[in-house]
C-alpha cells in the first residue's frame, strides 16, 4: 500500500511559510472545535431533561456576548487574511533574476523548455537554491501546474500566459500534478520535478542533446517566417523594430499604451490587428495556425533577447534567503 | 403510500384520492411530499454514483471502471446532488410544507406556481437523467470551458438543459416564498415574531431569485458556444475561458448558501424545541441569515484565486470571504448558548442538531483555510476542498434535513418513526461521515488532486479509510429510508404536538387538515414561547 | 354587470383572506419576477460589456453596421406601446371595458410592428453575411479580428433574440387579456392582471431602452 505519510515534504522557500500559516489556522480551528464540542457536550449532560414538565427560565439576550463573539472571530480572521495575502502577494512577484522555464500543457502531458534549449516531457530538472519562474500556456483546455512539495499551483489557460515561481530548498524528486480537470487522462497528466545540486544541474544541461537555446530557435523561426522582412533592427521596415521592445510601454494607435510583456508579444503574433502601434497600420498578417505555442514561446524568448539588459534591483535579491551564488 | 387514518377526521392526505388529486394538487403540503419523493430519488441516484467512486478509489490504479466512466461518475454525482437534491431539498419539502403554517397562512401565495415548480424540477430532472442514461456527461458539475464547449464529447447540452429548467423551479419557489412572507402573515405575526426557519427560507428565497437567473444565462451562453461556436469562451476565437468561471461562480457560490441557510433554519427550530427555550439572540440569528444572503453574492472570486484572476481581485475576494464567515459563527455561538440552562432532550432530531453544529463548525472553520490566499494556492483543486464542502453539505445540510424530517414526520404523516432505530442511524451516520471525510483533509494537504481516477500509491491508506467510512455512511442512510416507509403503515399514531414544541404548525392536528387551520390564527406572542405548551410546569434554570 | 363585492369574491383565491391581500401578492410577485429577469438579461449585458471593453474598435465597426434610424424608429414604437399600455391600465382602473380593449389592441399592434421591424433587420443581417457561422464576414475588420466581430453579432442576436422572445410572450399575454376583458372579467375593483401585465410590458420596453444605445450607438465616432 505504500508508506503512510500525513504531511507533505517542504521543498521550497514557500513551503515553511505556508505551513506556519497552516499551523496558526489549525490552532484556531482546533480551539474553536473543542470549545463548541465541549460546550455542547457539557450543556447537553448538565442540563439534560429530567422531567417532561420542566420549563427553563428564559434569559434575555446578551448584547455584550454577541459583540464579543463577533469581534474576536473577526479579529482572528483579519489576521488570517493579512498573513495569507502577504504570502500570495510574494508568490505573484517573481524576482528579476529568476531562471525562466517555459511550460506548455496539453491533453495530457506537460512540455517544458529550458532557455538553453533543453526540452522535457512530464519532467523538470531545476537547480537548488535559485528562484525559478515558469511561463505557461495551454494548447487546448485549462490545466493547472501543481507541485505539492513547493506549495505552488497556477492554472494554465489557453490563449494567454500565466506565471508562477518558486525557489527549491531541498534536492530530491517531487510530484507534479495537473490540478484542473482536463478530460479523460487528467489523472495521468502527472510527472516529476527533479531538484539538483547546482553542479549536477549544469552537468545535466550540458549532457542533453539540445538543439540551440530557445532564443536561438526563436531567431531561426524569425527568419524562416520572414518576420525580419518587416521588423528590421534599424526600424526601416513596414513594422516597428523589436530591439529593446520587451518591457517597454508601447503607444497604440487610437490612444492608450500597453506594456510589452510576454502576453503582448504572443498576441501580436497571433492576433496582430488587436493592438496597432501608433504610426503604423494594420498590415501584419496573423500567424495563428502557422506556429505552435512552443514556437511562440521561442519567438518571445528571441524578442526578449533583443532587449538591453535591465539592472537587477537589489530589493528582490534579499527575498531569496540562502540563494546559491549566481554563476551565469 | 396512503396513510391509514384511524380516526375518520378529514386531513390533507385523505381529503381526496387518486393520481390526479396528487398530480394536480394545489395543496402546499402535498406538493411538499411530491418534492420529498423526487429529491429522495435523486439523493439515492447521486449516492449510487458516490458509492461507485469510492469503490473505484480503493486501489491506486482503479480497475472497476474506465477513466471516461469515472469522469462521468463524479460529474453526475455533483449534478444530481447539487441541482436535484441539495438545492430543492429543505426549501421545497420542509419549507413548502411548513412555511405557510408557521406564519398562519392557508397556503403559499401562488399554489399553482408552486405545482409548476415541482413539474419543472421533474422535467429538468428527466432531461439530466436522460443524459446520464444515454451515456453520461464528463465535464465536472462546474462545466469549465473550453473543455465543456469544445472538447467534451458527452451529453453536455442535455444535462445543461435539465439544470436550466430546474433553475426555474428554484426561482419560482423563491418568488413564492418571498411574496408569501411579505403578504400572508396572520394577524399579529410581525416579522420579529416569525420562527427562524421562516427567516432562513426567506433569505434563501432572495438568493434563489437573484442568483439563479445568472446561472440560466450562463448555461444559455454555454449552449450557444457549444452549438454555434460564437467565440465567447473559446480562446481560439478570441473568447475568454475565465469569463465562464466568473459567470458560473457568481451563481454557484450563493448557491451553497441556498443549500445551507435552510438547514440552519431547521437547526434553530430543533435547538429551541429540544431545549425548551427560545433561541438565544433571536434577532442576531435572523439578521445573520440576511447578512449571509447579501455577503454571499460578493465572494465568488475565491473560487478563482489561481485562475489568472488578478492579484488585487484575489485580495478583495479573500477579505470579503472572511466577512461572510462571521454570521455563520454568530449562529453557532447562539445555538450553543441556547443550550445553557435549557431542558435538553436527546430525541433523534436533537441528535441530528448536535451533529450539525459539530460538523458545520468543522466545515466552516476549514472554510477559513480555503479563504486564506496563501493556503488556498496549495489546497485548491485538492481533496481538502472536497472535504471542506462535504462537511458543510453532508455533515451540515443533510444532517439538518434528516433532523427536520424526523422532527416534522409526525406532523406530516400522523405517525411516529421508531426512536431506537432512529438514534442508531444518527450515530452510524455521524461516525460514517467523519471516517469518510476527515481523511480527505489530510489527503488534500498532502497534494492529492480532485477528480483523479488513479493516484500515487502513497495515498491509498487514506482512500481506503475514506471508502470504509462511506460504506458505513451508506448504511446509515438506508436505515431511515426503510423505517420511514415502515412507519407509514405501522408507526405509532402521533399527537398534535408530540415534542411539546411552540410554533403554529403544532397547533393543528397531525396530519393537518387541508386548509391548515380551522380559522386564521391571531398571533399574540413571539416565537419559541413554551408557556402553555406543556401544561403544568416545573421552572428550572 | 356584477357588483364590486361580487366581482371581488369571484376573483378571490382561497389562499387569500382579502382582495387587498391578493392584489398586494400579485403585484409583489410580478415585481420580483421582473427582478429575476433583470438578473437574467444582466448576465448577457455583462458579457457584452466585458468584450466591448476588450475589443472596442472591432465592436465599434460592427455596431456601425446596424441601421441607427431603424433602431431609433423601433424605440419610438416601443415607447408608444408603453404609453398605450398605460392608457389601457388607466381605462381598467376606470372600468371602461371598450377603452381597455382598444388600448390593448393598439399596444399589441405596436408590439407587432416592433417585431416585424426586427425581423426585417435580422433579414438584412442575413443578406450582409453578418450572421455568425461559416459564412460570416464583416467589412472593415482584419481577418484575425473576424472572430471578435462575430462575437459582437452573437451577442447582438442572443440579446435581441431573448428580448424578442419576451415581446412575443408579451403579445400572448395581451391577447389573453383582450379575450378576458371581452368576457367582462375586469372591473374598477379588480383589474390586477391588467396592472401586472402592464408592469411586464414596461419592463420589456426598458430592456430595449438599454439595448438600443449599447448595440446601436456605441462609439460611432471611433469608426
Amino acid at each position: 500500500m505504500g508508506t503512510l505519510r500525513l504531511f507533505p515534504e517542504q521543498a521550497s522557500t514557500f513551503a515553511p511559510e505556508v505551513d506556519h500559516l497552516l499551523y496558526f489556522l489549525l490552532v484556531v480551528a482546533v480551539f474553536f472545535t473543542l470549545l463548541i464540542f465541549g460546550a455542547i457536550f457539557y450543556f447537553a449532560v448538565r442540563y439534560r431533561r429530567r422531567s417532561e414538565q420542566e420549563l427553563p427560565h428564559v434569559a434575555h439576550g446578551g448584547m455584550a456576548l454577541e459583540i464579543l463573539w463577533t469581534v474576536i472571530p473577526f479579529g482572528l480572521t483579519m489576521v488570517m487574511f493579512t498573513w495569507g495575502a502577504a504570502i500570495f502577494f510574494r508568490q505573484s512577484r517573481p524576482p528579476d533574476d529568476a531562471l525562466n522555464i517555459d511550460v506548455v500543457g496539453k491533453q495530457w502531458m506537460w512540455k517544458l523548455q529550458h532557455m538553453e534549449g533543453q526540452r522535457e516531457i512530464n519532467e523538470l530538472h531545476i537547480p537548488l537554491g535559485r528562484p525559478i519562474k515558469l511561463t505557461m500556456t495551454s494548447e487546448d483546455v485549462i490545466h493547472s501546474f501543481f507541485i505539492p512539495a513547493f506549495r505552488t499551483k497556477q492554472d494554465v489557460v489557453p490563449g494567454r500566459y500565466s506565471t508562477t515561481w518558486f525557489q527549491p530548498t531541498k534536492a530530491g524528486r517531487y510530484h507534479l500534478f495537473c490540478a484542473e480537470y482536463c478530460g479523460t487522462r487528467h489523472s495521468g497528466m502527472i510527472g516529476w520535478i527533479y531538484v539538483m545540486e547546482p553542479r549536477d544541474y549544469e552537468d545535466w544541461l550540458a549532457g542533453g542533446t539540445a538543439t540551440g537555446t530557445l532564443a536561438e530557435n526563436g531567431q531561426k523561426l524569425f527568419q524562416s517566417l520572414a518576420c525580419n522582412n518587416c521588423h528590421k533592427d534599424d526600424n526601416s521596415g513596414r513594422g516597428p523594430t523589436l530591439v529593446g521592445l520587451f518591457g517597454k510601454n508601447v503607444q497604440l494607435a487610437g490612444g492608450g499604451t500597453v506594456k510589452a510583456d510576454e502576453n503582448y508579444i504572443r498576441e501580436s503574433i497571433l492576433q496582430p490587428s488587436a493592438k496597432i502601434v501608433a504610426g503604423y497600420s494594420a498590415d501584419m498578417p496573423t500567424f495563428q495556425g502557422l506556429v505552435t505555442e512552443e514556437q511562440v514561446l521561442q519567438l518571445v524568448e528571441y524578442v526578449k533577447s533583443l532587449a538591453p539588459k535591465s539592472p537587477a534591483p537589489t530589493a528582490t535579491m534579499e527575498s531569496a534567503p540562502g540563494a546559491a551564488p549566481r554563476n551565469r | 403510500m396512503i396513510t391509514q387514518a384511524v380516526q375518520e377526521r378529514e386531513h390533507y392526505l385523505n381529503a381526496s384520492y387518486g393520481m390526479k388529486s396528487w398530480l394536480l394538487t394545489k395543496d402546499h403540503k402535498r406538493i411538499g411530499l411530491l418534492y420529498l419523493a423526487t429529491v429522495t430519488l435523486f439523493f439515492f441516484l447521486g449516492g449510487a454514483f458516490a458509492t461507485l467512486i469510492r469503490i473505484e478509489l480503493l486501489t491506486p490504479t482503479g480497475g472497476l471502471v474506465s477513466s471516461e466512466t469515472y469522469n462521468k461518475l463524479f460529474t453526475m454525482h455533483g449534478v444530481a446532488m447539487v441541482f436535484f437534491f441539495l438545492i430543492p431539498s429543505i426549501p421545497a419539502t420542509l419549507g413548502n410544507f411548513f412555511l405557510p403554517m408557521m406564519i398562519g397562512a392557508r397556503d403559499l401565495a401562488f399554489p399553482r406556481i408552486n405545482l409548476l415548480s415541482w413539474y419543472l424540477l421533474v422535467i429538468g430532472g428527466l432531461f439530466s437523467l436522460f443524459a446520464m442514461l444515454a451515456g453520461g456527461v464528463d465535464t465536472g458539475w462546474t462545466f469549465y470551458t473550453p473543455y465543456s464547449t469544445t472538447y467534451s464529447n458527452t451529453w453536455v447540452i442535455a444535462t445543461g438543459l435539465g439544470i436550466f429548467i430546474a433553475g426555474f423551479s428554484s426561482i419560482l419557489t423563491g418568488l413564492n416564498f418571498v411574496v408569501t412572507v411579505h403578504t400572508m402573515r396572520a394577524p399579529g405575526m410581525t416579522w420579529f415574531r416569525m420562527p427562524l426557519f421562516v427567516w432562513a427560507n426567506y433569505a434563501t428565497a432572495l438568493i434563489q431569485i437573484l442568483g439563479t437567473p445568472v446561472l440560466a444565462v450562463t448555461i444559455v451562453l454555454l449552449f450557444c458556444e457549444r452549438v454555434f461556436h460564437i467565440g465567447i469562451f473559446d480562446p481560439t476565437l478570441g473568447g475568454d475561458p475565465v469569463l465562464f468561471q466568473h459567470l458560473f461562480w457568481f451563481y454557484s457560490h450563493p448557491a451553497v448558501y441556498i443549500m445551507v441557510l435552510p438547514a440552519m433554519g431547521v437547526i434553530s427550530e430543533l435547538i429551541s424545541t429540544f431545549s425548551r427555550k427560545p433561541v438565544f439572540g433571536y434577532g442576531f440569528v435572523a439578521a445573520s441569515s440576511m447578512a449571509i444572503a447579501v455577503l454571499g453574492f460578493l465572494v465568488w472570486g475565491h473560487h478563482l484565486f489561481v485562475s489568472t484572476q488578478s492579484v488585487y481581485a484575489g485580495l478583495v475576494f479573500s477579505f470579503l470571504s472572511y466577512f461572510v464567515a462571521i454570521p455563520s459563527a454568530i449562529k453557532v455561538f447562539n445555538w450553543t448558548a441556547t443550550l445553557y440552562k435549557g431542558s435538553i432532550s436527546y430525541a433523534t432530531p436533537m441528535l441530528y442538531a448536535f451533529g450539525f453544529i459539530g460538523l458545520f463548525t468543522i466545515g466552516g472553520l476549514t472554510g477559513l483555510f480555503v479563504a486564506c490566499l496563501g493556503i488556498d494556492v496549495h489546497v485548491t483543486d485538492t481533496y481538502f476542498v472536497i472535504a471542506h464542502f462535504h462537511y458543510i453539505m453532508v455533515g451540515g445540510t443533510i444532517m439538518a434535513y434528516l433532523g427536520g424530517l424526523h422532527y416534522w414526520w409526525p406532523k406530516m404523516t400522523g405517525r411516529m418513526y421508531p426512536e431506537g432505530w432512529a438514534k442508531l442511524s444518527a450515530l452510524v451516520i455521524f461516525l460514517g461521515f467523519n471516517l469518510t471525510f476527515f481523511p480527505q483533509f489530510i489527503l488534500g494537504y498532502l497534494g492529492m488532486p480532485r477528480r483523479y481516477h488513479v493516484y500515487p500509491e502513497e495515498f491509498q491508506v487514506l482512500h481506503v479509510l475514506s471508502t470504509a467510512g462511506a460504506s458505513v455512511l451508506a448504511v446509515g442512510y438506508v436505515i431511515p429510508m426503510m423505517y420511514f416507509v415502515w412507519s407509514l403503515r405501522w408507526g405509532k399514531m402521533a399527537a398534535a404536538n408530540p415534542w411539546g414544541a411552540s410554533g403554529l404548525e403544532w397547533h393543528t392536528p397531525s396530519p393537518p387538515p387541508s386548509h391548515n387551520f380551522e380559522e386564521t390564527p391571531v398571533v399574540t406572542q413571539g416565537a419559541y414561547d413554551y408557556r402553555g405548551v406543556i401544561g403544568e410546569v416545573i421552572e428550572v434554570g | 354587470m356584477a357588483s364590486p363585492a361580487h366581482a371581488e369574491s369571484l376573483a378571490l383565491r382561497e389562499q387569500f383572506d382579502t382582495a387587498a391581500q391578493q392584489k398586494d401578492a400579485s403585484t409583489l410577485g410580478m415585481w420580483i419576477f421582473l427582478i429575476t429577469e433583470i438578473m437574467f438579461f444582466g448576465g448577457m449585458f455583462l458579457a457584452y460589456t466585458v468584450y466591448r471593453g476588450t475589443f472596442p474598435l472591432v465592436f465599434a465597426v460592427a455596431s456601425s453596421s446596424l441601421n441607427v434610424y431603424i433602431g431609433a424608429a423601433n424605440t419610438v414604437v416601443l415607447l408608444c406601446s408603453s404609453f398605450t399600455m398605460v392608457l389601457a391600465v388607466r381605462a381598467a382602473q376606470l372600468g371602461q371595458q371598450r377603452a381597455i380593449i382598444f388600448f390593448l389592441i393598439l399596444t399589441l399592434l405596436l408590439g407587432g410592428v416592433f417585431l416585424g421591424v426586427k425581423a426585417y433587420e435580422w433579414n438584412e443581417k442575413f443578406e450582409e453575411h453578418h450572421i455568425p457561422g461559416a459564412t460570416f464576414h464583416l467589412e472593415g475588420v482584419a481577418p484575425d479580428q473576424q472572430g471578435h466581430a462575430q462575437l459582437f453579432f452573437s451577442l447582438y442576436f442572443a440579446m435581441t433574440g431573448l428580448h424578442a422572445l419576451h415581446m412575443v410572450i408579451g403579445v400572448g399575454i395581451l391577447t389573453v387579456l383582450i379575450l378576458q376583458t371581452r368576457k367582462g372579467r375586469f372591473t374598477a375593483d379588480y383589474m390586477t392582471p391588467v396592472d401586472v401585465a402592464g408592469l411586464y410590458w414596461h419592463f420589456v420596453d426598458i430592456i430595449w431602452i438599454f439595448l438600443f444605445p449599447l448595440l446601436y450607438l456605441i462609439d460611432r465616432h471611433l469608426k
